[in-house]
């Protein structure tokens, strides 16, 4: 689905690269864009704890540009869907979400925006994107803020070359790619702590 | 826990309270709905007892018996230390008859407690300023917490987009069919044998 | 213009009015993410208020009826998601009362400081909440740094920021790293220093001084007649904390007192979350020193502890066991028990029922901010719009927990 081989660098906008920016003032616009994000932070569940750490001091959001948040969809660009969507606040984020201006970005935040996490029932939305339209996916949960720190680049990325096609976020370190070392087998009677040294060694770059 | 709660029920009460037990240190008194509400006051208002907090009112929902709803309070006084838990049974296999009075006047924290029983389990409460649903939205029907109501059973508010709206795939990999994956938790025959 | 034909009397105009339907919708900047206020106004004075909860309703109660008594962990963490440990030690301790299980010794310290961890967490999550939505950001980024360093232990020995699912019947999912205490030590003066700068700023401030004082007030007997526990019910004077009224893991054994308040208002709530950090910390410290450095975290009950990696592989009776824990879930004996701990905001209680098999029957948890946001008209009524906004704040409803 769309661009997920290079998902986590940052591409800078050449002539030649694929994307729809192919003009410089697209190119322009869409930097002066990126840079700018007005936030409406949709926040319900826990993820709520990881914007505010996002917004704190360790994992500054500022640096980015996309700090300010704008509590009114008329003045917001980015809307931060952050935790659970039940069945009854369905229509509440429809609306908001109608209420945005064009150009618009969603980022699902959290695996219960994307998917509906493991609260497979009566009551919950089974991923935003049966409601609204959905820009980048940043699974977890609550997904580290470094994950999101990634997802919003993603999103810098694709706002930069005007693509609107979907992205998710993957892991910095992706463990199929270290499948041997994982699922290695060490035999001992004695001490069971001595497969964590193996478990560990592989997935450390 | 008090088993002094216990002995002076059974003392007033007589052949309302059904029966008792101590399992796990809980003193439980398992009482006649009709006396619900007069039950409730006594241990309010008794001197001895002087339950001030209330601390829980829930449903647990046993379909196999009559009456099917258990509906089951939990108090404690903050004077004395003691806990006591009462419970009652109302309703019938389609919960007809799930009344029940309500205590808001004796203890006014159960106002919303009352209600999610109501929104989860079915029960009305008699009296009751402001009986409707609290947790789900009031175009709801049917109440999630009792054991007949499939726990994924959804009712959309806003309808779902489709793939073609959508332009790409939004079910992703199903979840595990009804035959695979862990047995507990399956609940009644094959989800295709009757309309859902 | 004409002359008026009526007679008028003096300064007696009367207009119609009829009272503003104002709407605080559930998408609410003031990161309590999902509560709705519809409220009526006549000014800026609230005449009725009706708070609507639910907007976070997950399922949590029906989908612990889907798996095993070990799977509700994952479910018991996300209800008060700023404090997830003490929520997992609460239902770990519920059943284990079923099943009739004691952890070992150096569990219950672990136990206890890890709690205590996640409670300062939340006290510096809603103090610093409620000074950011009065517009005073600076405190709350200071918090939320001394919040970090209380992650980053909690990482350290669980592997998660935020949502752990650290407790398991019968002990913890790993013992301590051989850091911990170390770590804990270190940070714990670092975080009481942020406290202390925080209340520098905040507290001889005449603003956020004017705006807590005297506003929400709540009477003892209100709020005891409101189902109310935790900080907001010490607040207003009655010194019911469960950990000193029906003690549980080791607090009988360790030395702390209870922030009490006076007047039941905002302002005592903010002051008792504050008073209940340094507490902490004295627990903590206290049951660092006492916990041993060795020995078992689980207790050695097989029918509730997954058997050793390295058994599992090589014994088929460790096999076996492992086999039907997971598959079938530990069997608990038959009944309802309930069983309440101290949490965050209250009177965290679990009110289990069980069949005898390894599904639970029916899982009950009882959300000490459920009750305390249904007095919240009781609070708002009568006061003006600005004031909801610290008393709200001063709460803590978390949604995941008044939701469930």
């Amino acid at each position: 689905m769309g661009d997920m081989s290079n998902a986590n660098r940052s591409l800078t906008l050449e002539g030649n690269e694929q994307g729809f920016a192919t003009t410089k003032v697209d190119a322009m616009l869409g930097w002066a864009r990126k840079y700018s994000l007005f936030a409406y932070p949709f926040i319900t569940a826990c993820c709520g704890m990881e914007f505010m750490a996002l917004n704190s001091p360790r994992f500054d959001l500022a640096r980015f540009g996309a700090e300010a948040p704008r509590f009114s969809p008329r003045q917001s660009d980015l809307l931060w869907v952050v935790g659970t969507i039940s069945q009854r606040q369905g229509p509440v984020l429809k609306r908001i979400y109608e209420q945005m201006m064009e150009p618009k970005w969603v980022f699902a935040f959290g695996t219960c925006a994307s998917s509906g996490g493991f609260y497979d029932n009566y009551t919950t939305v089974p991923g935003i994107d049966k409601i609204i339209p959905v820009d980048v996916y940043i699974p977890g949960c609550p997904p580290r803020p470094e994950a999101v720190l990634d997802g919003l680049m993603l999103l810098q990325d694709k706002i930069a070359r005007g693509e609107r096609r979907a992205g998710v976020v993957k892991p910095r370190v992706d463990p199929a790619d270290h499948v041997k070392e994982l699922v290695q087998l060490r035999r001992s009677a004695n001490d069971p702590s001595e497969l964590a040294p193996r478990l560990h060694a592989g997935v450390r770059k | 826990m008090s088993q002094l709660a216990l002995d002076k029920l059974k003392e007033r009460f007589g052949t309302a309270i059904l029966e008792t037990h101590s399992n796990y240190g809980d003193d439980t008194a398992l009482v006649d709905a009709a006396q619900w509400k007069a039950i409730g006051k006594f241990l309010r208002e008794d001197p001895a007892l002087d339950f001030d907090l209330p601390v829980d009112l829930c449903g647990v929902d046993f379909p196999d018996r009559l009456p099917r709803m258990e509906v089951v309070l939990h108090l404690y006084s903050i004077a004395r230390h003691h806990r006591v838990r009462v419970k009652t049974r109302v309703g019938d296999e389609d919960m007809d008859g799930a009344d029940l009075d309500s205590l808001v006047s004796i203890w006014p924290g159960l106002n919303w407690l009352e209600r999610e029983v109501f929104d989860m389990s079915g029960v009305r409460f008699r009296g009751h300023p402001d009986l409707r649903r609290i947790l789900m939205y009031p175009e709801f029907e049917g109440h999630p917490l009792q054991r007949t109501y499939p726990a994924d059973r959804t009712q959309p508010l806003v309808p779902y987009r489709t793939e073609d709206e959508a332009g790409m795939p939004l079910n992703k990999l199903e979840p595990f069919g009804y035959d695979e994956g862990m047995p507990f938790g399956r609940q009644g025959p094959h989800p295709r044998a009757e309309d859902n | 213009m004409e002359p008026l034909d009526i007679e008028l009397d003096e300064g007696e105009l009367e207009l119609p009015a009829e009272p503003m339907h104002l709407n605080m919708g559930p998408s609410h900047p003031a990161m309590h993410g999902t509560v709705r206020m519809v409220l009526e106004l006549s000014g800026e004075t609230i005449a009725k208020v009706d708070v609507q909860v639910g907007y976070l309703h997950r399922g949590f109660e029906k989908m612990c009826e889907r798996g095993t008594w070990a799977q509700v962990f994952p479910y018991v963490d996300r209800l008060n998601y700023v404090s997830p440990m003490l929520n997992n030690v609460g239902y770990a301790l519920a059943v284990e009362k079923m099943c009739g299980i004691a952890v070992p010794e150096r569990c219950q310290w672990y136990r206890m400081a890890l709690g205590e961890l996640a409670r300062i967490s939340d006290h510096l999550t809603c103090d610093g909440a409620m000074a950011m939505e009065l517009g005073a950001f600076t405190p709350f980024l200071w918090f939320i740094k001394a919040r970090e360093m209380v992650w980053d232990i909690l990482e350290e020995e669980t592997g998660a920021r935020l949502t752990h699912s650290f407790g398991r019947i019968g002990g913890m999912a790993e013992p301590p790293t051989p850091d911990f205490k170390k770590l804990c030590l270190a940070a714990l003066p670092e975080i009481l220093h942020v406290v202390e700068e925080g209340e520098r700023m905040l507290l001889n401030n005449r603003i956020f001084l004017d705006r807590l004082e005297n506003v929400g007030p709540i009477s003892k007997a209100d709020a005891v007649a409101l189902g109310w526990t935790g900080p907001c019910l010490r607040a207003t004077g009655v010194s019911y904390d469960i950990r000193k009224a029906h003690p549980y893991l080791k607090y009988d054994e360790v030395d702390f007192e209870v922030p009490v308040g006076t007047r039941g208002d905002t302002l005592d709530r903010f002051l008792v979350r504050l008073g209940e950090i340094r507490q902490s910390k004295r627990i903590i410290e206290q049951s660092l020193a006492r916990m041993a450095d060795s020995g078992p975290v689980n207790c050695d009950d097989p029918r509730v502890v997954l058997p050793p990696k390295s058994e599992v592989y090589t014994t088929i009776e460790a096999t076996i066991q492992h086999f039907k824990l997971i598959m079938e879930g530990a069997k608990v004996p038959a009944g309802e028990c309930y069983s309440y701990t101290e949490a965050g905001n209250g009177e965290l209680g679990y009110y289990l029922v069980s069949d005898g098999s390894g599904t639970p029957y029916r899982v009950r948890i009882r959300p000490p901010c459920f009750q305390i946001v249904g007095g919240v008209s009781k609070l708002i009524e009568g006061r003006m719009l600005a004031d909801i906004v610290p008393t709200f704040g001063s709460l803590n409803m978390i949604g995941g927990e008044c939701d469930h």
